[in-house]
């Protein structure tokens, strides 16, 4: 009886585990573009993710645009339709913000203008938060859909033990992979993506090979931003939230970053993959406090032990 | 001390004594409480801004994870209060005894990380301590209330006399400050911001040096906390292990003027009120638009001014008048060269020296000799493995295989600053200086590097001005110069640790044919002087003209040495640095 309860919790905490943890991929990918690929320190990450989750709220339920969808897949479509509305928010901030203090305004100079991007993305973040506590009020808030209440059943595997798979996490999770997928074959293979590659490694050398720089920053910061919402969107199908829920995911992300390895994009996924599962495979011995202590031990363990990060293929040099 | 300290240590407390007197007149006169409660705050959070300066502004380790010493100081001043009864009196300085410890056992793990990894890894540590204190039951702790000796708990019924206290708190910070900036310690940590493989090259202990800055930094940040536990009377790990505590000191610094003394204060000084005042005023009103307001503020004042108030004031209305810089070298006739052969006893000596990368082997099987008083010139095309060779020599690179000895001794095995003071300089292809410092401050670093004390230290570095020509510049900020005194700084950096042996990386690249030749003619009194020297170069003409040998390398192998002669008339060489092709039609 005992075995067969600890069955089930083991494989009930490894299947939220991946579900969670590719969710919580895709949201890191979107920092990695930024802080992993373009070194910008952006501590607004977090509430980008907030304004996703609030963008497809308001679009997908009451008098929203898309609440005709219905609850099945509107929660969904209003995730990804939160993207593009974050990434038009995200261009601007680059536009009229963060260029100021990153790109090739910085390049070379001491600090490349970390010091400068601290401040600034901090100013947003704190507008972004408390304007979105005055627009939206700080009741917590949730994307409602039955399916997060609904569960596909695998098993009994062993005795009684079954694994529930919590529909709308499923879905999400589905999404989220699909998301990746396109993004990554997006930036590998097509000239667009390249051209912010290349931008991204090397401002001045891709300025001389004909590229705008400046325009393919701030695609890639607005993508950036655009893929952390679409993440928060979904996180919204299954997750109660409030104007403030982007301090809590802001050091997953750069943990998932750091993690996977920076400047690679399959590595911020895996990397936040490793975040979430180990958040929730600790559930099984910790008690829920520790559960977030435990994330940051082993980003520190893992950290210490390989600094390129986990799937990245050489340490920064200073 | 560093040159010209003295006076500024003078200037700087001289108004740090006006400061704190103002301040707490103008505090004296203030009757509502809430404003003198802002007023106590104040010098807290500017304490804290100094900790942070010290160890991320001066010593550029960016630290997003401070509220961790800030966050022990506070919880032990109350802990020992609650189980102890011990008075804060004792309690802070056990606090900030703690932080000290408590930035060892985080600095000995973290220190081998660098740049953003050690950024963030620096913010995990307050966080999981926040989690660890919710799991014990830490969630708010009240400071026992002993109303009847206020003055032993540390509990005042009239809030000026935390300000009091927490002005003199800040103004000691201050004074260890301006201590460190004006010392070598602070020069040290310069350095390894600008460049720590440079600053190693140079002879700093970057680790040691590193470890001090967080050990001091963690004390000062504790020290801060602990006070801010008294003024406030009940702690929750989120409102002192929290990410805005730990942004709080990042934004107060840098709003202020990062690396600097008075950033900290000014920043402070203006952010403090200014947020409080808008949670009191605006906050009731609407809530949230306090955040949305100071937001935009530090925004604005940032895009204005990038490096902070302190330098944007600095630079726009108290600039110094610059001493006239005349040409520095008057350029002297083209001597003839001077063959000295293997006359002096062998200085350094390298032996099969190999270092592979994967399967490239950068540096193979490398041997030459260098004789005191040469000039020995190591020429190659690009990826022959020259500056490989280097980098093994002065510890940056470890050598798979070989034997590097300078006078007898193993150079191999060592860290880059011990090979430094053995007694080699170093100089890089690119140059690296500390812009707003004046240039004899740049070159000082060399002496302190090579262990020289105070005084000797600063004779040394005028010293090695002189040698390359630039003492008439030593006081115009390192950001000033043309790109052949830059060249010329860096050398004199590398002589004023007294050097037995310099190495020199592309010293002449980037120069016109004029320059070139004023830093050859430096070159060559060196040697006059007894210097020995490996160059690494491309120029050929360039080298033809000082070097005594030279060695020839081609895919991290000894294609030849010889005198010059010799090497430029061999066949391989020729066919190294032309092609095969080139070769084939000149002997068609």
């Amino acid at each position: 009886m005992d075995l067969e309860v600890l069955i089930e919790n083991v494989l009930n905490a490894l299947a939220a585990g991946i579900t969670i943890g590719c969710i919580y991929g895709l949201m890191c990918i979107g920092l990695g573009l930024i802080f992993g690929i373009m070194r910008i320190v952006n501590f607004a990450q977090g509430e980008l993710l907030m304004l996703g989750m609030y963008a497809s709220l308001y679009l997908v339920t009451g008098s929203g645009v898309l609440a005709f969808l219905g609850p099945y897949f509107g929660p969904f479509i209003g995730a990804l339709c939160a993207g593009p509305i974050v990434f038009a928010g995200g261009a601007l901030l680059h536009k009229f913000l963060i260029a100021r203090v990153s790109g090739l305004r910085t390049a070379g100079s001491l600090d490349d203008g970390h010091f400068g991007q601290l401040i600034i993305t901090l100013g947003i973040s704190l507008i972004l938060q408390n304007g979105a506590l005055i627009l939206f009020g700080s009741t917590p808030q949730a994307v409602r859909t039955p399916l997060a209440s609904r569960a596909f059943e695998i098993g009994p595997i062993y005795g009684d033990a079954t694994v529930f798979l919590n529909k709308a996490r499923l879905i999400a999770c589905a999404v989220a992979i699909v998301t990746a997928i396109t993004l990554y074959l997006v930036l590998e293979y097509t000239r667009l993506g390249k051209s912010l590659r290349a931008a991204a490694d090397n401002p001045t050398a891709a300025t001389y090979m004909g590229i705008d720089v400046d325009r393919a920053y701030r695609i890639a910061f607005a993508l950036g931003c655009g893929i952390t919402a679409v993440a928060g969107g979904l996180m919204a199908t299954y997750l109660s939230f409030g104007p403030f829920i982007g301090l809590d995911y802001v050091i997953i992300m750069y943990s998932g970053v750091v993690l996977g390895g920076m400047g690679s994009i399959l590595g911020a996924f895996w990397g936040g993959l490793t975040v979430g599962f180990v958040q929730q495979c600790s559930a099984l011995v910790l008690p829920p406090q520790l559960q977030n202590a435990a994330i940051f031990v082993v980003f520190l363990l893992i950290v210490m032990l390989r600094p390129q990060g986990l799937f990245g293929r050489s340490a920064e040099r200073a | 001390m560093r040159p010209g300290a003295p006076p500024r240590l003078r200037r700087d407390g001289i108004a740090l004594v006006i400061v704190s007197v103002a301040y707490l007149a103008a505090a004296s006169q203030v009757n509502n409480t809430y404003y003198q409660l802002i007023l106590s705050l104040v010098p807290i959070w500017a304490l804290f801004g100094v900790s942070w300066n010290l160890l991320s502004g001066y010593g550029g380790q960016l630290s997003f994870g401070h509220a961790s010493f800030f966050g022990i100081g506070a919880y032990t001043v109350t802990l020992a209060l609650l189980y102890w009864n011990m008075t804060p009196w004792l309690g802070i300085p056990l606090g900030a005894l703690v932080g000290a410890v408590a930035g060892i056992l985080i600095g000995m793990p973290t220190f081998r990380l660098r740049g953003h990894y050690f950024a963030l890894a620096m913010l995990a540590y307050p966080l999981a301590i926040l989690y660890v204190l919710q799991y014990l039951g830490f969630q708010e702790v009240s400071f026992p209330m002993h109303r009847e000796h206020p003055m032993y708990y540390l509990e005042f019924a009239d809030q000026r006399i935390y300000t009091l206290i927490a002005v003199g708190l800040l103004a000691t910070g201050l004074l260890v400050c301006m201590l460190v900036e004006n010392s070598r310690f602070g020069l040290a940590l310069m350095a390894i911001r600008q460049n720590e493989l440079a600053a190693e090259a140079a002879g700093i202990d970057a680790w040691r040096w590193k470890m001090r800055a967080l050990v001091t930094s963690g004390a000062i940040a504790a020290t801060a906390g602990g006070l801010y536990a008294c003024v406030l009377l009940v702690l929750t790990p989120d409102s002192v292990f929290g990410i805005l505590v730990s942004a709080q000191a990042v934004v107060v610094t840098l709003f202020g003027g990062v690396a600097s003394i008075w950033g900290p204060v000014i920043g402070a000084a203006i952010l403090v009120p200014l947020a409080e005042s808008l949670n009191a005023e605006l906050g009731n009103i609407i809530p949230g638009i306090q955040g949305v307001v100071y937001g935009a503020a530090i925004i604005l004042i940032m895009l204005a001014s990038p490096d902070g108030l302190f330098w944007t004031v600095r630079d726009r209305w108290f600039r110094r008048p610059l001493p006239e810089s005349a040409p520095v070298l008057t350029a002297m006739p083209a001597r003839q060269v001077v063959q000295h052969g293997l006359a002096g006893a062998e200085l350094l000596r390298v032996e099969n020296l190999s270092r592979s990368f994967g399967g490239l082997r950068a540096v193979s099987d490398v041997s030459f000799a260098v004789a005191e008083g040469e000039i020995l010139g190591i020429i190659g095309p690009n990826g022959a493995g020259k500056t490989t060779l280097f980098n093994v020599l002065n510890g940056v690179l470890t050598a798979d295989d070989g034997v590097a000895t300078l006078d007898g001794q193993s150079m191999l095995g060592r860290k880059v600053h011990q090979v430094c003071r053995m007694g080699v300089g170093r100089t890089f292809q690119v140059v690296r200086s500390f812009p707003r410092l004046p240039l004899l401050d740049n070159v000082v670093v060399g002496a302190y590097g090579a262990g020289l004390p105070d005084h000797t230290a600063v004779e040394a570095a005028v010293g090695a001005l002189a040698r390359v020509g630039l003492h008439r510049q030593a006081g115009t900020p390192a950001g000033q110069l043309t790109n052949k005194q830059l060249r010329l700084m860096e050398l004199a950096r590398a002589l004023a640790g007294r050097p037995r042996l310099l190495l020199l990386d592309e010293t002449l690249a980037g120069l016109g044919r004029e320059e070139c030749d004023e830093v050859l003619d430096v070159l060559q009194r060196l040697r006059e002087d007894g210097m020995t020297i490996a160059i690494i170069e491309h120029t050929m003409h360039a080298m033809m003209r000082i070097a005594d040998r030279f060695v020839v390398l081609d895919h991290g192998r000894v294609l030849t040495s010889g005198t010059p002669r010799e090497v430029v008339e061999n066949h391989a060489v020729i066919e190294a640095y032309l092609g095969a092709k080139w070769l084939a039609r000149q002997n068609a």
